[in-house]
């Protein structure tokens, strides 16, 4: 049934009353060529019986393999409680209410997820979410330009080894505003970005540097060092960062002897599965003097005219519904439902749990690390600290290997040739708290094999 | 009634101007204006040195109910900025056309001042708006 509440009779009043034969005629203006046309190679729709089937038979041919791939997207544990408390009718939804002061529990949620972002990534202000880490990093350079009133130029700083997802992204939303991003290379040995890559931009007009901590390659950046330098040059810094790392790590709001300018990052290792990329939630946070460049929604805490405590959408004279086309952003919604189980993630766990995990993450990967380089024909490619990713170096082409890996269960890790052939035949690894000892042997062994078995034929 | 001072010059968009003995000319928004934006909360202004064409988007005032570009009357250089609305972006509300005033441009052709609205043209404005 479809959820169209006008009857026939009152779609033709409506049109006899405009004076229009059929509704086909409403859309005359839209020239022939440009019309979809029927929707032929759409099939008809599956009963839930038969889409509950189909789904089933794809999960099953997935299998349950064991997984070293992290690349963006990290498989942690759950808590049973995180989804079981998301999926209750009082937090159910995907949106902001449109009149929104009337829920103020949602609001009051995305108030707390709010507190937990600021404190975990040093700021002082942030957004209700957006929608995953690669569009936050899109809108957090976008901010830049409008943030950094002294630089005219709209160029921003990216390193090669930022996320190439990410930096894809950036283009395809920001390449069209005028904004141009400019590529970093990275140092050969350590894998990371040099104070000495950003010498050639002194006393030019750039508006922002982009730093990822830890880096796409999983290796750890001197973010002190390339904040003071991009600060002294006059361009603001944007740190993209895994939030799981920051219970360990340095927050962005102590990097160098400032602080950087605005924090963005993927959500997704607070709570939210894997499930074949998306949804996931991206978040930002900025220092106070910025916030009205940030984009989104932000939620507030106030007082009614009783003087109780109260949530509000706040700071929304910037957004899409008052300022149209001058809008911070025409991003104006959030990942309410993703956040709801992000925030639970993070009061479950606590400052001290969200460390353990992210201790357990280092330890697990160093173990693969180790495990993985005692075979011949694997070698660590980089020489630097590093969070819960490593590249590793193949004497054969990564594909073939992962193949036949996949055929023995195994999600083997990311194959980087096709985005950073210099590298060559380069494999990213990572290994969280999900992996036990016992995961990584079965790697090792297997992956041994496999290699042997490639160099026998 | 919203006052409009007779020795000013006005756009259609609600900014005010006023021919300093310097040559620059001084720009803020209308006491029309301020009661229609209602009480305002944050005032960007523009850094000086900024160039800027006749009816450029160049500073921007917000109240609870919206953001609002203000236009520069006049093509010329933004020679300053009220730095105190920084702090207190009220004194638009309050004194309009003296201490809200928003920023300063040097014109490049002082013939594009001739050209602004005259108190009686701007009055005549707000009266076809209105009705």
């Amino acid at each position: 049934m479809p959820f169209i509440p006008h009857t026939p009779d009152d779609v033709r009043e409506m049109l006899a009353t405009i004076g229009v034969p059929d509704i086909e005629t409403l859309f005359d203006e839209i020239p022939r060529e440009l019309r979809a046309g029927s929707l032929e190679s759409i099939p008809a729709g599956l009963t839930e019986m038969e889409i509950g089937r189909l789904m089933q038979e794809r999960a099953a041919r997935d299998g349950r393999r064991l997984n070293f791939i992290g690349a963006g997207a990290y498989e942690h544990h759950i808590p049973a409680a995180i989804w079981a408390i998301v999926t209750r009718g009082e937090f159910y939804s995907a949106y902001t209410p449109y009149q929104a002061e009337a829920s103020q529990g949602t609001l009051q949620l995305v108030y707390e997820f709010q507190s937990m972002m600021t404190s975990l990534t040093g700021m002082q202000a942030s957004n209700a979410s957006l929608y995953d880490g690669a569009s936050a990093v899109a809108e957090a350079c976008l901010m830049a330009v409008r943030a950094n009133r002294r630089s005219k130029s709209a160029r921003v700083l990216v390193p090669a080894s930022l996320n190439p997802t990410y930096r894809a992204v950036l283009t395809a939303i920001a390449g069209n505003q005028n904004l141009s991003a400019e590529i970093l290379p990275y140092d050969a040995r350590g894998g990371h970005l040099t104070a000495a890559s950003l010498d050639k931009y002194q006393g030019e007009d750039v508006t922002a540097l982009v730093i990822q901590q830890p880096n796409f390659f999983g290796t750890l950046e001197d973010v002190d060092v390339l904040t003071d330098l991009a600060h002294a040059a006059g361009m603001l810094v944007i740190a993209v960062v895994n939030p799981t790392s920051l219970a360990v790590l340095k927050p962005p709001g102590e990097w160098g002897s400032k602080g950087v300018d605005i924090v963005c990052g993927e959500g997704q290792p607070l709570g939210v599965p894997l499930s074949s990329g998306g949804p996931y939630f991206g978040f930002m946070t900025t220092r106070m003097e910025h916030v009205r460049q940030m984009p989104g929604r932000i939620v507030g805490r106030t007082v009614d005219l009783d003087g109780r405590p109260g949530y509000t959408l706040t700071l929304q004279a910037r957004e899409q519904h008052i300022r149209r086309s001058k809008a911070t952003s025409n991003i104006c919604t959030n990942q309410g439902l993703l956040v709801t189980a992000g925030t639970i993630y993070l009061a479950l766990l606590g400052a001290r749990g969200l460390a353990r995990v992210a201790a357990a993450c280092i330890e697990r990967t160093s173990q693969l690390v180790a495990a993985l380089t005692r075979i011949p024909g694997v070698r660590g490619a980089f020489d630097r600290p590093r969070f819960h990713e490593a590249v590793l170096q193949l004497d054969r082409p990564v594909g073939p290997v992962l193949e036949a890996l996949a055929a023995r269960g195994i999600v083997g890790g990311y194959d980087l040739t096709p985005h950073y052939p210099a590298l060559g035949a380069a494999l990213l690894v990572c290994a969280t708290e999900t992996r036990t000892t016992a995961d990584i042997d079965t790697y090792a062994r297997a992956l041994g094999e496999v290699l042997d078995k490639a160099a026998a034929a | 009634m919203s006052k409009v001072p007779a020795e000013l010059r006005y756009l259609k968009s609600h900014e005010w101007a006023r021919l300093e003995s310097d040559g620059t000319v001084t720009v803020g928004i209308s006491d029309h204006a301020q009661q229609a934006l209602g009480d305002l909360v944050f005032v960007e202004v523009p850094e000086p040195g900024r160039r800027v064409m006749a009816g450029e988007a160049c500073a921007v005032v917000e109240s609870v109910k919206a953001a609002s570009d203000i236009y520069s009357p006049v093509s010329g250089e933004i020679v300053a900025g009220n730095a105190e609305l920084g702090g207190q972006p009220e004194l638009i509300n309050r004194d309009p056309y003296g201490g809200g005033w928003i920023m300063r441009v040097r014109p490049e052709d002082k013939s594009q001042f001739a050209a602004l609205l005259d108190a009686k043209a701007y009055e005549a404005a707000l009266a076809a708006e209105t009705h």
